[in-house]
């Protein structure tokens, strides 16, 4: 069988999960309050874990190691999406991002419960579980926040109207969801951002927030195709700082 | 004769049997909870004795538990040294097929939890809501009289409480 989509797919997962984690993990020691570092160092944790998880299903298809996998590939061979690599300076940002970005991967991973490739649905299982909480996490804080003050509703407003175009990158088409949706591996990136509109336009209206209507839909598009922002190759000269200074070390 | 029969008594010592692994794997304990053990964790669905050898099956807790590999290495190492034999006869295989969840802790392993200091899990219905866990019974006074700060705490798998009535903060043990 030729696994070429099924591949694709895997290293969007794990690519959108690992580049997320770290970007959580950056909010270790600098949160507002120590639960919020002890949240985002938390969801990191559960997001690098998630991606070892997927990488092992590559490694399963013949690629190498997770932490081959992981740290020692080109730029153009990392197919997460834009948002998940958004460096996030302010912490209403860092919460909107998150808001908006943990809601897509529960709705993708309840569809991949149902897919056709069998090691994925059983991960899928776990991983909508763990996702739960993070959910409930972003739920909580975006609920206090545009029901806090003025200046709370104003901020979390300001980063949903900056934040909210560039998120319809994560449903970006990969170059093979026919063959994924023929062989219902996964119900495909249009079917996923249509149930992502509604939830997110529900809980927003909710909040009494609103969303932005006219904006540039392929303005956080690239991802998939190994097309990265500028902040991209300093993250992963970061992430792969340690392993890089000796990469035949026994971990 | 009688020589013999010592011979088949040490004979029957050196033999595994499911029931000796049982007991041994009883003895090992969860590294962030030492009080509970692998077993009333509920993350060993399988052992398979074929002759000397020993297959253990260990599913993996949450994705990102640091611990997962320690516990393959300490489970091989101390059910070696417990059942007396080499480790290399011992193989402990994670299977990521079967699904863990912390409904399969043993009745015994929710009571240890609680005598330790952690809530125990709520038990999981059929799906988890993440809003039916905020009301967790404090460990210490068993009041109810409780709020959730954080569904995050010193590990993936606890959760950080409040009680009002003893006045401090306690932990739970997720739902998963």
């Amino acid at each position: 069988m030729d696994n070429t989509a099924l591949k694709e797919l895997l290293f969007k997962l794990a690519d959108d999960a690992l580049i997320i984690g770290h970007r959580h993990s950056e909010w270790i020691g600098i949160g507002p309050v120590i639960e919020e570092d002890i949240a985002f160092g938390s969801i990191a944790q559960d997001k690098v874990g998630q991606a070892n998880n997927l990488y092992l299903l590559l490694e399963n298809l013949g690629e190498v190691n997770p932490d081959r996998l992981a740290f020692f590939r080109e730029e153009k061979d990392y197919k997460c999406c834009h948002f998940a690599e958004l460096p996030t300076d302010a912490y209403d940002d860092n919460l909107v991002r998150h808001f908006l970005y943990t809601h897509s991967e529960a709705l993708r991973y309840e569809m991949l419960v149902h897919s056709s490739y069998t090691p994925l649905a059983d991960l899928a299982k776990k991983v909508s579980t763990e996702i739960k909480y993070h959910v409930f996490h972003a739920d909580t804080w975006m609920k206090s926040l545009a029901n806090g003050n003025e200046e709370s509703k104003l901020r979390i407003q300001t980063s949903l109207n900056k934040l909210y175009p560039i998120a319809m990158g994560i449903f970006e088409a990969g170059d093979f969801e026919a063959a994924l949706i023929a062989d219902n591996i996964f119900e495909g990136e249009e079917a996923l951002k249509a149930k992502y509109i509604t939830k997110i336009g529900e809980i927003i209206s909710s909040l009494n927030l609103s969303l932005p209507t006219a904006f540039d839909e392929k303005a956080g598009y690239g991802g998939r195709h190994g097309f990265h922002t500028d902040s991209f190759a300093a993250l992963l000269k970061e992430m792969g700082e340690v392993i890089h200074t000796d990469p035949s070390a026994e971990w | 004769m009688i020589l013999l029969r010592f011979v088949n008594y040490y004979l029957y010592t050196l033999m595994i049997t499911e029931d000796k692994v049982w007991e041994a794997l009883a003895e090992v304990m969860d590294p962030e909870i030492p009080v509970i053990s692998v077993l009333d964790l509920g993350i060993i669905p399988e052992i398979k004795v074929n002759g000397e050898n020993l297959v253990v099956i260990m599913t993996p807790t949450f994705s990102g538990c640091p611990a997962l590999h320690f516990m393959q290495n300490d489970i091989k190492k101390k059910v070696a040294a417990k059942l007396g034999i080499d480790e290399t006869l011992i193989d402990v295989q994670i299977d990521r097929s079967r699904k863990w969840t912390t409904n399969l802790i043993s009745e015994k392993g929710r009571e240890l939890l609680k005598n330790f200091g952690l809530t125990p899990p709520h038990k999981i219905k059929n799906n988890l809501d993440v809003a039916d866990i905020a009301d967790a019974a404090c460990p210490h006074c068993g009041s109810t009289n409780t709020s959730m700060r954080s569904a995050f705490g010193s590990t993936l798998c606890r959760a950080m409480h409040y009680c009002y009535d003893c006045k401090q903060a306690f932990e739970q043990f997720k739902a998963l």
